[in-house]
């Protein structure tokens, strides 16, 4: 069975649609004993890094993915949810992610060249660093869908991709049984849900 | 790097789309799910779904249709019409919409922008502009085109951005339906002042003015289009090959 973590942050309409698309069937549910019993979870999300973590610990589910990620359990953080695998965020502040990834969060502003737009959004290139588990089934150049101000530094430990936006920005990341898309595969057609497939065939 | 984005527009009414005609080997042109299928397949890289209906009914059906798009078709979507209230994005949302639209209802109420953008984030919050000249100035038009607020443009778009508008479509009426390029004077003033996406409305007649609009104004991130796409003029794997030869980087 596999898990939608649903803790209150996002929309999972499309997300429950894409899976059902590639024929597996998903459950969504914040109850522990639900989540408990799954065979791969997703960690979504979309919108500030604090309020999310806030949300995660609130209901005791941090304990729940951090414990399923040490039992060798798949987990897939997408987007925001890719950014809470990491130990620390600097998005308005310093916050603690749950740290299951080393490295950090930060702001584009500043690190991109000039005339770059905060948020990256829009269509962008992957780039494959290493022989990922994940991205078997595509390949460096295919395109996917980026929305996001905020990206993952200091991971050269689990960066799987990177896409080029004026400087080379992680994409992918893959550490054990512990995945992750800074894109968002739910929204970048047909190669999006090439990847999901391929994490419900791990 | 980044792709330049290339974006149908389908108005919806009760829950068809209008306008649709002339496309080969697609039985029922007016169905907003085999017509968002079509142009997913074929190399849209986003679609843009107004809700041009004014009644409950009309509007249930297009919640209705939305799902089912949502459903099927894997590509970014925005929606657009009647979006009056944070409970208006909140409907749209739930029926698969990435982004929302807003044009009328932030002129009424610019908080509104303010509101949806905290609540859903500045990438959720899409500013649609319709801009004419009215004496010698940039003027913001409601009700679709048909009301002159008063409202200069530019000061519009640069207080919506602040309040939290992720991006910009910029329609300008002036060139809309002329069929003879973008409106590029009206463009480049916009793009001068806000570092958000602006997406390019109305004008485009020929796949060379895609060409034009992006090497003119290379801050411009996607070109916008209705007519054009459903009957056919030009066709979106075309203008991406022709976009491609040109150096203007596109998902191909």
């Amino acid at each position: 069975m596999i898990a939608i973590i649903d803790y209150g942050v996002g929309n999972l309409f499309s997300l429950c649609c894409s899976f059902r698309a590639i024929g597996q069937d998903v459950i969504v549910s914040g109850d522990p004993a639900v989540l408990e019993k799954a065979e791969k979870l997703i960690l979504p999300g979309v919108g500030a890094f604090e309020d999310a973590i806030a949300k995660l610990r609130n209901s005791g589910l941090d304990k729940l993915v951090l414990k399923k990620a040490a039992d060798g359990v798949p987990l897939m953080g997408i987007c925001l949810g890719m950014q809470l695998l990491f130990e620390k965020s600097y998005e308005y502040g310093e916050h603690e992610g749950l740290g299951l990834l080393k490295g950090q969060v930060v702001p584009m502003p500043g690190l991109l060249p000039a005339g770059l737009k905060v948020p990256h959004m829009g269509w962008n290139q992957i780039k494959k660093t290493k022989d990922s588990k994940l991205l078997q089934h595509v390949e460096s150049g295919d395109f996917v869908y980026f929305v996001h101000s905020y990206f993952a530094i200091n991971c050269t430990e689990s960066v799987a991709a990177v896409t080029d936006y004026g400087i080379p920005m992680t994409a992918a990341v893959e550490y054990g049984n512990v995945f992750g898309c800074q894109f968002h595969p739910e929204k970048s057609g047909e190669v999006g849900l090439r990847i999901l497939k391929t994490f419900c065939e791990l | 790097m980044i792709t330049k984005r290339i974006i149908p527009c389908l108005d919806v009414r009760n829950g068809r789309v209008v306008k649709g005609t002339n496309f080969e080997g697609l039985q029922d042109i007016s169905s907003p799910v085999e017509l968002a299928k079509y142009y997913s397949e074929n190399g849209a890289d986003e679609l843009v779904f107004y809700d041009i209906t004014a009644s409950s009914e009309g509007r249930q059906l297009f919640s209705d249709v939305l799902k089912d798009v949502a459903s099927n078709i894997f590509i970014p979507l925005t929606v657009g019409g009647g979006i009056n209230s944070v409970e208006d994005f909140d409907r749209v949302l739930k029926c698969g919409a990435d982004k929302v639209s807003v044009n009328s209802g932030a002129i009424r109420n610019p908080d509104l922008i303010t509101q949806a953008a905290r609540k859903y984030g500045d990438q959720c919050v899409v500013l649609s502009a319709d801009v004419k000249r009215v004496d010698g100035q940039f003027r913001v038009f409601a009700k679709g085109g048909r009301e002159d607020t008063g409202i200069e443009a530019i000061s519009w778009i640069i207080s919506c951005v602040k309040r939290g508008a992720g991006e910009v479509v910029l329609n300008s009426i002036d060139t809309d339906g002329v069929k003879k390029g973008f409106d590029l004077e009206m463009l480049e003033a916009v793009t001068n002042v806000v570092d958000v996406p602006v997406i390019a409305s109305g004008g485009a007649g020929c796949a060379e003015d895609f060409v034009t609009l992006f090497h003119t104004l290379p801050k411009v991130d996607a070109g916008l289009a209705a007519s054009i796409f459903h009957f056919g003029q030009v066709r979106i794997p075309e203008l991406k090959q022709l976009l491609y030869k040109e150096n203007i980087s596109v998902r191909l």
